[in-house]
C-alpha cells in the first residue's frame, strides 16, 4: 500500500492541510521519506531539499493555525525538472557544463509555485538540456521507468514524470519542446499537458527552442493538472512572448460536461506504424467520449501525416520541420555556454579565446546536444539558411493552417501520444533518428502553439501505461481540460500507482 | 541545395559551433547527421510558393518594456558563478591577435 498522505491527489492533499486533518510537515515528511527509501531505485531526483521543505511546510503551518489566508497549493509537496532556475541548489539541466551552476534567481513559474505556498521538494532529472526522449541523454545518471525499471522513463522531462508516478511528489513541472512533457507522462502512467504558448512565463527556463518551448504541469490527473496550471499560468513582462490574457479558473467548471463536445478523430494518426494497444486505447477513448455525450468528427492534418517506407521507416514533414527549426533555435540559444560567464570551463591550457569555447563546449557538451548544435548551425549556416530553415518556417505554416481548419470542425483533438509504450533502456541510443521519431505524434502540436494534453489510459497487456492526447485550440485549456475530466469520468477507476510506488 | 555531410562540411560545421571534435566523432557524426539531414530533405518534396514563413506560434507584435529603470543583477551575484574572474571583471585568454 502506499500511505495515506501519498495516495491523495494533489487537491485532495490541498483540502485536507486546509481542513486541518493533515499538516504540511507530514505532507512534506512523507514525500521526503519515500524519496530517500525509493529514490535510489528510480531516480528522479537531481537534488532534494530536505530542510528547506520542512522549513517551508512549518511555515505553512503556522500561518494557517495564524488563521491567515493560504495559496491555491498550500503544503502540496512538488517538484520542478532542474531546466528551471531556482535560487536555492543547483540548476544542471542535466548537463556537465552546468554541473555546479547555482541560478542567481528563481523562474516565474518556481516564484509562483512559492507565492501559490507550494512546497518544492527538489529538482529532476531529464536529458541534458531537454534534447531527448527518454532520459538516456542526462549526463548524471537515468532514470527508471516506475512501472518497469528495465524501460525508459520517457523524456525529456523524464524525472518529472518518473516522480510522479512513483508518488515521490503530489506533482510536478517540466518543460515541453517537441512532446518532453506528454510523451514521459505517456510512458509513466500520469497527466501531463503543454499549455498554448504564451500561457506560461518561460522567465527562467533555461532555453533550448524558444519558439517552442512551453512549461507545464504533470500531475495524476485533470483536476491537479488544472490545479497547477492555475497557479503557473498568466502573464510576465520579462517573457515578451507570454501573452497579456486573463487565466480563467480552470477549476470552477471542470466537472461540468462541454455541452456538444466536437472531438476530432484525427485521419492521419490512425498510422498503421501505431502499436496496436495504443490505436484501441484511442478508439476507447473517443467511445467513451461519444457515450458521455460527445460528437466524434473526423479531421485531417495532411502535414503531420504518417508515411511508413519499404523498410518500415516512419517519416512526417512535422519531424522534419520540427527539428529544423528546435535545432536551429538551439544551436543559437546554447552559443551562451562558453565558459566565461558561468558554467564548467576547460582546465587544459588554450592557445586563445576560440580554443576555450571549443575545448570547453567539447567536454561540456553531451553528443545529442553537440548534434542538434552542429544541425542547427548548419540549417542556418551560409548556403543552406534557404534550404533548410526558411523552407521549415513555411512548412510549418502549413501545419498550423491544418490546425486552424482542423478546430472549424471540433474543439479538441483525439489521437496517440507516441508510436508505442516506454521501451527498453539502450533500444534507440545509437540511432538518433529512431530516437526523433518519439515525438511524431506531439511535435506538430508545439509548432502549431496550441496546448497538448496527454492522458492515462489504461495499461497494455505487458503492463505497461497507454496514454491518449487529447489537443485544443490556442487558449483553451479550460474546455480542453473538461474534456479531459469527462473522459476520466466516463472511465471510472482513477488511473493506478505503479508496484514500485510502494514503500515495503 | 542540401548536400552530405563530408569530413570536410562536418569539421567546417564544428568550427562554426564552436566544437572541438575527435577524429573518432568526425566519422560518427558525419554519419549520423548525413542520415538527419537526408531526412530533412523530405520537405522539399512540399511545394511551399507563396506561403509566409512562420518564425512564431503566435500572432505577436512588437513588446516594448517601460523605459524604466528597474533591479538588475548585482555583480557579485553576476559574477559568482564565473570561472575565472578579475576584480569585477571576468577573466579570459588573450583575445586580440587570435587567428579566428
Amino acid at each position: 500500500m502506499v500511505d495515506d498522505i501519498r495516495c491523495m491527489s494533489a487537491l485532495a492533499l490541498r483540502g485536507a492541510i486546509a481542513a486541518g486533518e493533515v499538516s504540511a510537515a507530514d505532507a512534506a515528511r512523507a514525500y521526503l521519506d519515500a524519496v530517500e527509501a525509493l529514490d535510489g531505485q528510480v531516480a528522479a531526483y537531481n537534488e532534494v531539499w530536505p530542510e528547506r521543505a520542512l522549513e517551508r511546510a512549518g511555515e505553512i503551518d503556522r500561518r494557517r493555525a495564524a488563521g491567515e489566508a493560504l495559496g491555491p497549493l498550500a503544503g502540496v509537496p512538488v517538484a520542478v525538472k532542474d531546466n528551471l532556475c531556482t535560487s536555492v541548489g543547483r540548476t544542471t539541466c542535466s548537463s556537465k557544463i552546468l554541473a555546479d551552476f547555482h541560478a542567481p534567481y528563481d523562474a516565474a513559474v518556481v516564484e509562483r509555485l512559492s507565492a501559490a505556498d507550494a512546497v518544492i521538494l527538489g529538482k529532476t532529472n531529464l536529458d541534458e538540456f531537454a534534447m531527448g526522449s527518454s532520459t538516456e541523454n542526462s549526463a548524471l545518471r537515468p532514470t527508471r521507468n516506475p512501472w518497469d525499471a528495465s524501460r525508459v522513463p520517457g523524456g525529456s522531462s523524464g524525472g518529472s514524470a518518473a516522480a510522479v508516478a512513483a508518488r515521490l511528489c503530489a506533482a510536478a513541472l517540466g518543460s515541453d519542446t517537441g512532446g518532453s512533457i506528454r510523451q514521459p507522462a505517456a510512458f509513466c502512467g500520469v497527466a501531463g499537458l503543454k499549455p498554448t504558448y504564451g500561457r506560461v512565463s518561460r522567465w527562467g527556463l533555461v532555453a533550448y527552442g524558444s519558439s517552442l518551448d512551453q512549461v507545464g504541469p504533470l500531475a495524476r490527473d485533470a483536476g491537479d493538472t488544472a490545479l497547477m496550471l492555475g497557479a503557473i499560468a498568466g502573464h510576465d513582462p520579462r517573457d515578451s512572448t507570454s501573452v497579456d490574457r486573463p487565466v480563467p479558473d480552470y477549476l470552477a467548471r471542470l466537472e461540468e460536461p462541454v455541452e456538444g463536445l466536437r472531438v476530432g478523430m484525427v485521419r492521419e494518426f490512425r498510422s498503421e506504424s501505431l502499436d496496436a494497444e495504443i490505436r484501441a486505447a484511442v478508439d476507447r477513448a473517443g467511445e467513451l467520449l461519444a457515450a458521455a455525450g460527445a460528437d466524434l468528427v473526423e479531421v485531417s492534418l495532411p502535414h503531420s501525416r504518417i508515411d511508413v517506407d519499404d523498410a518500415g521507416r516512419l517519416s512526417s514533414y512535422a519531424v522534419a520541420c520540427y527539428y529544423i527549426v528546435a535545432m536551429a533555435e538551439a544551436s543559437s540559444n546554447l552559443a551562451r555556454y562558453d565558459g566565461v560567464h558561468y558554467g564548467h570551463r576547460t582546465a587544459e591550457r588554450v592557445a586563445g579565446i576560440v580554443e576555450l569555447f571549443s575545448r570547453t563546449r567539447a567536454e561540456g557538451f553531451g553528443e545529442e546536444v553537440k548534434r542538434r548544435i552542429m544541425l542547427g548551425t548548419y540549417a542556418l549556416s551560409s548556403g543552406y539558411y534557404d534550404a533548410y530553415y526558411l523552407k521549415a518556417l513555411k512548412v510549418r505554416r502549413l501545419i498550423k493552417r491544418d490546425f486552424d481548419a482542423a478546430f472549424e470542425t471540433c474543439d479538441v483533438l483525439l489521437g496517440p501520444v507516441a508510436p508505442e509504450t516506454a521501451f527498453a533502456f539502450g533500444a534507440k541510443t545509437d540511432d538518433p533518428l529512431t530516437m526523433y521519431l518519439s515525438d511524431i505524434y506531439t511535435i506538430s502540436v508545439n509548432l502549431a502553439g496550441v496546448p497538448g494534453l496527454s492522458l492515462p489510459a489504461g495499461l497494455s497487456a505487458a503492463g505497461l501505461p497507454l496514454a491518449v492526447q487529447l489537443v485544443g485550440n490556442v487558449f483553451d485549456e479550460e474546455r480542453l481540460l473538461r474534456a479531459a475530466r469527462m473522459l476520466e469520468r466516463a472511465r471510472g477507476a482513477p488511473a493506478p500507482a505503479p508496484p514500485m510506488a510502494e514503500l515495503r | 541545395m542540401p548536400g552530405e555531410m563530408d569530413e570536410k562540411l562536418i569539421r567546417h560545421v564544428a568550427t562554426l559551433s564552436r566544437i572541438e571534435l575527435t577524429d573518432e566523432q568526425v566519422a560518427t557524426f558525419g554519419r549520423q547527421l548525413g542520415d538527419i539531414v537526408a531526412y530533412m530533405d523530405k520537405l522539399q518534396e512540399l511545394g511551399t510558393d507563396g506561403v509566409e514563413p512562420m518564425a512564431h506560434a503566435l500572432p505577436v507584435h512588437n513588446v516594448f518594456g517601460a523605459d524604466e529603470p528597474g533591479d538588475s543583477l548585482a555583480p557579485e551575484d553576476a559574477l559568482a558563478n564565473a570561472p575565472a574572474r578579475d576584480g569585477d571583471f571576468y577573466k579570459v585568454p588573450k583575445v586580440i591577435g587570435d587567428s579566428q
